[in-house]
Parts: structure tokens; C-alpha cells; sequence
């Protein structure tokens, strides 16, 4: 049976069919998942797509956080559920504090829309085991909020704890550098592109893998990406674990 | 009995958190013809009104509003001012319509989307 996977629509998501398509080329079922509702329809994992969730105001994604969905979505991936968040989606996962670190506004205050290179800077996580070998990526960022910001600390813990997921690369796959390096979009430090949680079931990354799974599109590199993750998700819920199909009160 | 008390929320950016939109800013003012301006930070600053039993009791939304809303905790930092007893003008619509209030979406629609 084909696993069925929530995209998220906020008012202002203007990515999520892309993150359609790219569920239905890696072998999924997308079931859209409406900003008011509490349930999430009993999806295997969930997935929160680009865009400008409540039209950014305030904080990118802040306002998004405080919906009846993401209320839902924060106790399916409490649960273990998979949770990936892309773009603004990643911004959303941070200010619900499902994700460690924030978004600044992009260092060189532009906002920047081309293709970059990331590499997974680990291939044994639900959203990368299918890529099978560290190399650069090519998929577009268009965002005005991406420089991945925590506090030197946490950045430590991060990476010690292996929960820096992506990386901006040049294309022989070595670290990108700071904001006066090309490679690295929006100035995030350590060039980070992504996040996993502690727990290893949600994360985020900047750039779009979902407009990058088809050679017609420009680029197929983010395939692996979806494709890890909806395989991750079949594996999860043949093991026994599902959304619940109405979560809290709506 | 309820009291409006209108308060104001300045939320800027923590020191040692790169803005640059103040850097921008700052970037500007040779254009000015302005020397000896340094430092420039640029943050938010947000008006409301709480109707409230006592002023105690809306500077505590007021308090939970600024940490879980209006300011990223680990970016940003935020001071509440009084600005006294709320009028009419503060705003462009009555206090009486809700407007304000983040929760007034909430319910309607659901499922619209499934």
C-alpha cells in the first residue's frame, strides 16, 4: 500500500504543490492537511512546505506555530512521528521550538533565490539513508530568512550530538565559508543548511529538494532527500507507528 | 469592572546577534553626510491594549505575550512599557471588536482542507 503523507497548507504556502509532486515522484500519497484542522488524518509523517505561512508578519513562522495543525503536528513528532520542514517550513519548525536555532534575515539582506550546493553531513537518518554517499547536492534556496543562527554552544552541542543534517558546499563538496562565500546563500553560520532534532525524527533545511527531483526540473539531487524520507515513513508505519487520526480538540 | 491599560513592547535584537538591517542602516548615513553614529540596531515595537482585572494582571498577558510571541527568546530581547489607561484613539478600530486578538481565528473552518 502506497504511504500517505501530510503536506501542510498555511494561508501563504505557496510550495506545497511542489512538495505534492514530489511525494507522488518518490512513490507517496499526499494528503493535504488544512491549517485549521486538529487532525492529521492518521498520515505516516508529515511535511511542511515552503512559502509565507500568515504572510511571515512578525516572525517567519511564529504565527503558523500557534495553529490548530501544528499544535498536532508538535505531538505526532513528540511521538517519533517524522517531521520534515523545508524552507519556511523550517522556520516554522524552529519558532515551534521543534527544531534547535532560529532564521535571520539573510546577512547580506537581499533576498536570494538561485540554486546552491549542500552535502548531508550524515547518511544514516530517515532523511538522507538513500543518498548513499556524501557528495554536493545542486537544488535552488529562495528565502529572505535563512541564516541559520544558535548560540556557540549550541552550535558545539549540535554538532557533537550529529544534528547538523546539511551543509552549504561548494561543488567538489568541501565546506562552504562565511557570508563573503558565494556557496553560502544567506551567511548561516558554519555553513549550516539543516538540522535534525536530538531525537532524529524532525528536521529542516533551507534549500529546496522538493523543486529538485525530476532532471526536467533542472535537477533530480533533492530525490534522495523525499525518497529517504518516504521510505523512512513506509518503514514506520509497517513497524506499527501512524498519527493518531484526531489529536487534541479541535 | 475591567481596566484597559495600553502598553507598548520594544523587541530588538540581542547584543552579539548580527542585524543587518541596522548595519544597512548604518551603511546609509555616509549618504547623509552624517558622521559619529555607530551601533545601529533595528527592532520591532508593538502597541496593545488589555482589558484586564488590574494592571498587575495585564502586564502578566502582556509579560506572556512578549516571550511567547513577539519575541524569539533566543535572538531577541523585549522591555514592556505602561503607557497608560487606554483611549479610544489608540487605535483604528474600537477595543470592544476583538480585533487584536490572535485568537480570533481559531475553529472556524476546520477540516476545510481534508
Amino acid at each position: 500500500m502506497t504511504v500517505r503523507i501530510g503536506v501542510v497548507v498555511f494561508p501563504g504556502s505557496n510550495r506545497d504543490i511542489d512538495a505534492v509532486n514530489a511525494l507522488e515522484v518518490a512513490g507517496a500519497e499526499p494528503v493535504i492537511l488544512w491549517h485549521e484542522q486538529a487532525s492529521l488524518d492518521g498520515v505516516a509523517a508529515v511535511l511542511i512546505p515552503g512559502g509565507f505561512a500568515y504572510g511571515d508578519y512578525l516572525r517567519a513562522g511564529v504565527i503558523a506555530r500557534f495553529s490548530p495543525v501544528m499544535r498536532s503536528v508538535a505531538a505526532f513528532a513528540d511521538d517519533g512521528g517524522l517531521v520534515l520542514g523545508i524552507c519556511n517550513g523550517f522556520q516554522v519548525l524552529t519558532e515551534a521550538h521543534l527544531l534547535p536555532g532560529a532564521l535571520l534575515r539573510n546577512r547580506g539582506l537581499r533576498f536570494v533565490s538561485r540554486e546552491v550546493e549542500i552535502a548531508a553531513e550524515r547518511l544514516d537518518t530517515p532523511f538522507t539513508h538513500l543518498l548513499g554517499e556524501r557528495r554536493a547536492l545542486r537544488m535552488p534556496v529562495a528565502h529572505g530568512e535563512g541564516a541559520f543562527h544558535a548560540d556557540a554552544a549550541t552550535l558545539d552541542e549540535l554538532e557533537a550530538n550529529g544534528q547538523v543534517l546539511f551543509r552549504y558546499v561548494h561543488d567538489d563538496g568541501s565546506r562552504a565559508g562565511g557570508e563573503d562565500d558565494r556557496a553560502n546563500p544567506n551567511g548561516s553560520l558554519r555553513a549550516i543548511a539543516g538540522v535534525l532534532n536530538a531525537a532524529g525524527n524532525v528536521a529542516g533545511l533551507m534549500p529546496h529538494p522538493e523543486t529538485a527531483v525530476e532532471a526536467v526540473l533542472g535537477s533530480d539531487d533533492g530525490l534522495g532527500i523525499i525518497a529517504s524520507f518516504v521510505a523512512s515513513a513506509a518503514e514506520r508505519e509497517r513497524a506499527g507507528g501512524r498519527a493518531a487520526v484526531a489529536v487534541g480538540a479541535r | 469592572m475591567t481596566l484597559g491599560v495600553r502598553f507598548a513592547v520594544n523587541v530588538s535584537p540581542k547584543p552579539g546577534i548580527l542585524d543587518p538591517q541596522g548595519r544597512a542602516v548604518e551603511g546609509s548615513l555616509g549618504h547623509l553626510g552624517i558622521a559619529g553614529v555607530s551601533a545601529v540596531r533595528v527592532g520591532r515595537r508593538v502597541e496593545l491594549t488589555v482589558e484586564a482585572a488590574d494592571e498587575t494582571a495585564a502586564r502578566a498577558v502582556v509579560e506572556r505575550l512578549a516571550a511567547e510571541l513577539l519575541s524569539n527568546p533566543l535572538i531577541e530581547a523585549y522591555e514592556i512599557e505602561v503607557l497608560g489607561a487606554a483611549s479610544s484613539t489608540d487605535s483604528e478600530r474600537a477595543p470592544s471588536d476583538g480585533g487584536a486578538g490572535a485568537g480570533a481565528r481559531a475553529g472556524a473552518g476546520a477540516g476545510a482542507g481534508a
